[in-house]
């Protein structure tokens, strides 16, 4: 039974994190300027590493650790990346 | 693909409590970069997800992995430092690019002198 | 500290992150990881060669546990503007005279200013020391000058020796 409750408990925050990537994604593609959409993908990306949390304690297994921290990785990186091209033209000087 | 692991009740509610607050904070932040105006407004409401929101989700893994191992299980805590030590990195950059660009564009409420204090 | 091992900390703060990713304790993961984490504070010096001053540890305790509830609260206050859609709401930048010159110190206050939702560092000027942060919910300038100096740049300055 608690069971039962608790995979309905993990199966509702998942939802409710797929709704955020949405919103997310739609910053993203909406804009108006380049700025904002790089807003919506760091977002993005932070609430996919999320959901591979959820994934983690739903399966039990530490694999979706994994995947997380490298998600958490890719985002700053690239976040950075992008903020240093808006900023300058270009990310290497 | 309803499951979940078999942890005893008290354990169970924990994790499911502390799950569905984390997702709704971050759900909460998500909303707020879709409604508000303008760009300096949009970049408060990401923050709730990464801090409150990443904080309840890596416990209800912190408790769940523990419970499940029966031993002390912290290497969530990794992404949650991980985390608070890059995304306001990024959070600032991004706003530094946006009030370089603001200023070409004039589009945003820059403050009055900003030009000077932009080396 | 010597020439052999620069900065101890950082080294055993490095072996314990490696220790918790390989989520393992086994002599082989131990001495790889020591090996790892005495190569990078070797790198770090070598980008680094200022001397880091020492910390107070009390009041970098004090910041911790401020900070830690400050982010929950305008967790909680962010969350309550979102969703009331409150039409009168003003946002803003707001001034800030800083005191603080140390690197590491503008480099933490930067972190927490932007770390905590509702405030967000934009613009710094270290010759002047003037800084220009964002605010979600300005009701009162004077009243956010008055909590970041109050609150976080004297324990910054407690913890730094400044």
């Amino acid at each position: 039974m608690t069971t039962l409750l608790l995979a309905l408990a993990i199966t509702g925050a998942q939802v409710l994190l797929g709704l955020a990537m949405l919103c997310a994604a739609a910053r993203m593609f909406h804009g108006p300027r380049a700025q904002d959409r790089v807003l919506g993908l760091d977002t993005l990306y932070t609430n996919s590493m999320l959901m591979l949390l959820t994934f983690g304690i739903q399966t039990g297994r530490t694999l979706y650790f994994e995947a997380a921290a490298v998600i958490a990785l890719m985002g700053f990186v690239s976040t950075v990346a992008l903020a240093k091209f808006l900023m300058r033209g270009e990310v290497i000087e | 693909m309803i499951q979940a692991p078999d942890l005893p009740a008290w354990a169970a509610t924990i994790v499911g409590l502390l799950v569905l607050a984390g997702a709704a904070t971050t759900l909460i932040g998500s909303v707020g970069l879709l409604r508000f105006k303008s760009f300096y407004d949009r970049v408060h409401p990401p923050t709730l997800g990464g801090t409150l929101g990443m904080a309840l989700i890596v416990a209800a893994s912190i408790v769940c992995f523990s419970v499940l191992r029966s031993r002390l299980s912290v290497h969530e805590l990794l992404i949650g430092l991980f985390l608070t030590a890059t995304a306001p990195v990024a959070f600032m950059l991004l706003a530094r690019a946006a009030l370089s660009r603001t200023q070409d564009a004039d589009q945003a409420p820059a403050p009055d002198d900003a030009d000077e204090m932009v080396d | 500290m010597t020439r052999f091992l620069p900065h101890p900390f950082l080294a055993a703060a490095l072996l314990l992150v490696w220790l918790l990713l390989t989520q393992s304790f086994s002599p082989g993961q131990v001495l790889l990881g020591s090996l790892v984490a005495w190569l990078a504070s070797l790198a770090f010096a070598a980008l680094r060669p200022d001397e880091t001053r020492k910390i107070r540890l009390r009041p970098a305790f004090r910041l911790a546990g401020l900070v830690a509830t400050d982010i929950l609260r305008s967790n909680l206050a962010v969350a309550s503007i979102v969703m009331s859609r409150r039409a009168d709401r003003v946002s803003g930048f707001v001034r800030v005279p800083i005191d603080l010159t140390h690197r590491d110190a503008l480099a933490l206050l930067a972190l927490i200013i932007t770390m905590t939702p509702g405030t967000l560092w934009v613009d710094f000027d270290r010759r002047s020391g003037r800084l220009l942060i964002h605010v979600l919910d300005l009701v009162d300038e004077s009243e956010w000058v008055r909590l970041i100096k109050g609150r976080y740049e004297r324990l910054l300055m407690e913890m730094f020796h400044q």
